[in-house]
């Protein structure tokens, strides 16, 4: 409690610096962007820049090598060349599969291996192991590292732990990149995503994440609104550009179109890449590629038209 | 192993140094909102529906040419093209269209069982329904709004207010507990073009549903929905005469509120007509309701949750082209935030778009009229010979039709006439202020007092503001926001009387 008190005394000035979001407007604001009616050639673009953008993933206690590899390949080549579309940016796997990712994707694959670390999904574990499993996954040949936050402690008022927390994780990462996950389902407040991303900023992420696709709800264009403004002012208070990845529960093309529309009107097109914006999804790519060959071939194809992953 | 941590810093310094990511120099910290992505055109149906070259006054349920032969011209905004011709009614017409209300009040509307009134009301919010869509086209064509807007704001609320009116039809007693409301006879009503069809709305609803019947008078550039809406009320059945439609300029306006057989006449539109019509129904038996112009501040105080507190400001500026009576052309910002406001304003309008106004994703369409046009352009004009620094998008506007970019004046005092006057277009005039009282004070040192928006984090601080504004409406932490059970009014040079909710029967009942 003693050495408690002085950190919750210097974090209190930081809850009053991080602005505070009205619940009513931001959710029309962000509902707005889903208004934009996006055809013909602008939805041809956007959607294959929604499928460059895609982190693949499967984050199952069934996931095996052999469902891996349908993965990778699925990432690599979503479908038939002469749609002209192009990879994705990644496939996200459990630590534990990372080395097999490696092995199908090669050394100079265009695709990334993420990989969730850190404890996930609930991060209710000691940081020595969250640490230990950082290296040993980086070790292993994951490009990328998706951590997740100590909601424990971030609820119990104890945000300078969770800055240690992604600031230790980062020095571990070395150079691997580094993504935040902030659960903001289980941070619930607008508020509280707020301040949970400029934490996550401060401390060394390179993404701020929304979700692990555990819990519901997932991403939301809201939270996400609220993540893109935390960007945008941290990169006029420092410079730095950091990226966004909104994950789990978005499934539609119409659905992701809003989400680029968002990133547009709000980042801008600096913002408009793969190295900046990503989505977390499993079940989203079909339905774009679905979209997108309806729209070269002027007609719809069945589900079995399009591969698994 | 004891881990060891980083301090904590609460420096903008980051902890560990990003990967890949160069720290981009402060001068060249901006958002680029450039066409990486470009939306194509989407532009919503118009060819389906047919405009009649030639619209005749409504009168006694039939559509029946003016005395004097004479049309005018209704134009498209967007592009300067003619879309019909519109009859002129003179006071000959005038005074066949009162006679046909008076009649229709005598014989049919005011003896008809309460319930059987609300019943046609009900009929015509279900028909303007399912005609929706032609008709937010309709009224995007005539008066230059954005399709998104009369799509999704306008029509809705048109049906809604003849849904809630027809609603209160059979419960008058209710509304005026103890008393015996009486309708008032034959009600006169002038409406503007900024909203034709949602201003049509709020003046005959509430008339019908307290039984009186109506002349309405719309605005000459907007009369097209007015007269679609005439054939709403011959396909509902409505009685002959109870709603009479005369199209007109000033002259017809004049011709309605001096006309001797009106009970009630109510008017929106400018401070200076609405004087004018004062004066004319002054020492006469007819009632007045007048609601007018407003020059309304939005006020930002330094708690304000502000990216949604910039949304609020542009939507109550640059919404229907800032042709809004209540529009927030005034914002007050706290002058600790004050440079951080500008930012974020001058990187918000970049985002938004101007051009053809049928498109759906056109955020600003086109300006109503030329003289409209004209005004705004002398005002900032004169704003910026005053000294006031003018931001504008370089957003490129078509070239055929009447646009003006959405434009913001900082270095604005109360003694600019930017401060002080109705512009009625996309524009701003930004001040600053330091204390809650000096806010009130600037946002109260006008002659008008329709509304005003508050934004701040802290409840006490808004009913502070809230009791201490003479305005009509204020809005906490949003803007914009209409309700047919909510009354809207003036303070002031901003009119008398309420439109909408309960308050809005009284304006059309005699309390006995």
């Amino acid at each position: 409690m003693t050495e408690l008190l002085p950190t919750t005394r210097r974090f209190r000035t930081m809850r009053e610096a991080v602005p505070t979001v009205d619940q009513v407007m931001v959710e029309e604001r962000a509902a707005s962007f889903g208004k934009r009616s996006i055809k013909t050639s602008a939805k041809l673009a956007g959607l294959k820049m929604a499928v460059s953008m895609c982190d693949l993933t499967t984050l199952e206690g069934k996931d095996t090598p052999g469902k891996v590899a349908y993965l990778c390949r699925k990432a690599i080549q979503p479908i038939d060349p002469k749609y002209n579309v192009p990879s994705c940016a990644a496939v996200c796997v459990y630590p534990n599969m990372v080395r097999y990712a490696r092995k199908f994707l090669g050394d100079n694959s265009p695709v990334n291996i993420a990989a969730v670390a850190t404890g996930f999904p609930s991060g209710q574990y000691p940081l020595r192991t969250k640490l230990e499993e950082v290296r040993r996954t980086v070790a292993d040949g994951a490009d990328e590292i998706d951590m997740v936050i100590d909601r424990c402690a971030f609820l119990a008022g104890d945000h300078a732990k969770v800055f240690d927390e992604i600031a230790a994780t980062k020095e571990a990462c070395g150079p691997t990149h580094l993504k935040v996950i902030l659960e903001t389902g289980e941070l619930v407040t607008y508020d509280n995503v707020r301040l949970a991303s400029e934490i996550a900023m401060q401390a060394g992420g390179d993404f701020i994440k929304t979700s692990t696709g555990k819990v519901s709800p997932a991403a939301t264009m809201p939270v996400t609104l609220v993540m893109l403004e935390a960007i945008r002012d941290y990169f006029f208070a420092t410079g730095i550009r950091i990226g966004m990845k909104p994950a789990g529960g978005i499934r539609t093309s119409k659905q992701a179109l809003a989400y680029l529309v968002m990133v547009k009107e709000t980042l801008g097109d600096d913002w408009l890449n793969p190295e900046m914006f990503r989505f977390g999804a499993s079940t989203l790519v079909n339905d774009v590629l679905m979209q997108i060959v309806k729209n070269v071939e002027g007609n719809y194809q069945g589900a079995d038209y399009f591969s698994l992953s | 192993m004891k881990m060891k941590l980083k301090p904590v810093k609460l420096s903008a310094k980051r902890a560990v140094a990003p990967v890949g990511h160069p720290v981009v120099p402060l001068k060249e910290r901006r958002l680029n909102f450039g066409n990486k992505w470009d939306y194509a055109p989407a532009p919503e149906d118009s060819k389906s529906y047919v405009i009649a070259p030639q619209h005749e006054l409504f009168i006694n349920g039939k559509f029946v040419a003016p005395a004097s032969g004479k049309y005018f011209e209704s134009i498209n905004p967007a592009t300067e093209q003619t879309l019909t011709t519109i009859a002129a009614a003179n006071a000959e017409d005038v005074d066949k269209a009162v006679k046909s209300a008076r009649r229709a009040y005598d014989k049919v509307w005011s003896k008809m069982p309460d319930r059987e009134r609300g019943k046609y009301l009900y009929r015509i919010a279900r028909i303007i329904q399912e005609k929706s869509r032609e008709l937010a086209v309709l009224e995007s064509m005539d008066g230059g709004k954005t399709i998104k807007e009369s799509r999704d704001v306008d029509l809705p609320l048109v049906a809604a207010h003849f849904f809630y009116y027809a609603g209160w039809a059979d419960k008058l007693k209710y509304a005026f507990p103890g008393k015996t409301p009486q309708p008032l006879g034959v009600a006169g009503q002038i409406i503007p073009w900024n909203f034709p069809l949602l201003m049509a709305a709020w003046k005959i609803a509430p008339a019908l549903a307290c039984g009186n019947t109506v002349v309405l008078k719309p605005a000459e550039t907007t009369s097209l929905t007015a007269m679609r809406l005439a054939q709403i009320f011959q396909e509902a059945g409505l009685p002959e005469g109870v709603v009479n439609i005369v199209t007109g300029a000033g002259e017809t306006g004049a011709a309605l509120v001096n006309h001797p057989d009106i009970d009630k006449l109510a008017f929106t539109g400018s401070t200076e007509v609405g004087k004018r019509i004062a004066e004319a129904v002054a020492g006469t038996k007819k009632k007045l309701t007048l609601e007018l112009g407003g020059k309304a501040a939005n006020i930002l105080f330094e708690d304000a949750p502000l990216d949604q507190a910039i949304e609020g400001v542009i939507n109550g500026i640059y919404f229907n082209q800032g042709h809004v009576c209540c529009a927030g052309s005034r914002l007050f910002v706290q002058e600790g935030i004050y440079s951080t406001v500008i930012k974020k304003l001058r990187d918000r309008i970049q985002t938004l778009r101007v051009g053809n106004p049928l498109d759906k994703n056109t955020d600003i369409g086109a300006i109503n009229s030329k003289p409209q046009l004209e005004k705004i352009r002398e005002l900032v004009q004169s704003g910026v010979d005053e000294g006031a620094q003018l931001t504008q998008t370089a957003c490129a506007l078509p070239a055929k039709g009447y646009w003006y970019p959405p434009t913001f004046l900082t270095g604005v005092t109360h003694a600019h006439r930017v401060a002080t006057e109705e512009i009625f277009g996309p524009v701003l005039s930004i001040m600053t202020f330091r204390t809650p009282e000096e806010a009130f004070e600037r946002a109260n040192n006008t002659p008008y007092g329709l509304s005003a928006g508050v934004w701040t984090d802290k409840g006490s601080k808004i009913f502070k503001m809230v009791s201490k504004l003479r305005a009509g409406v204020v809005w906490a932490n949003t803007y914009n926001k209409f309700d047919p059970t909510s009354p809207f009014g003036g303070y002031k040079e901003s009119g008398f009387g309420r439109e909408g909710g309960l308050q809005g029967l009284s304006a059309y009942v005699r309390l006995t």
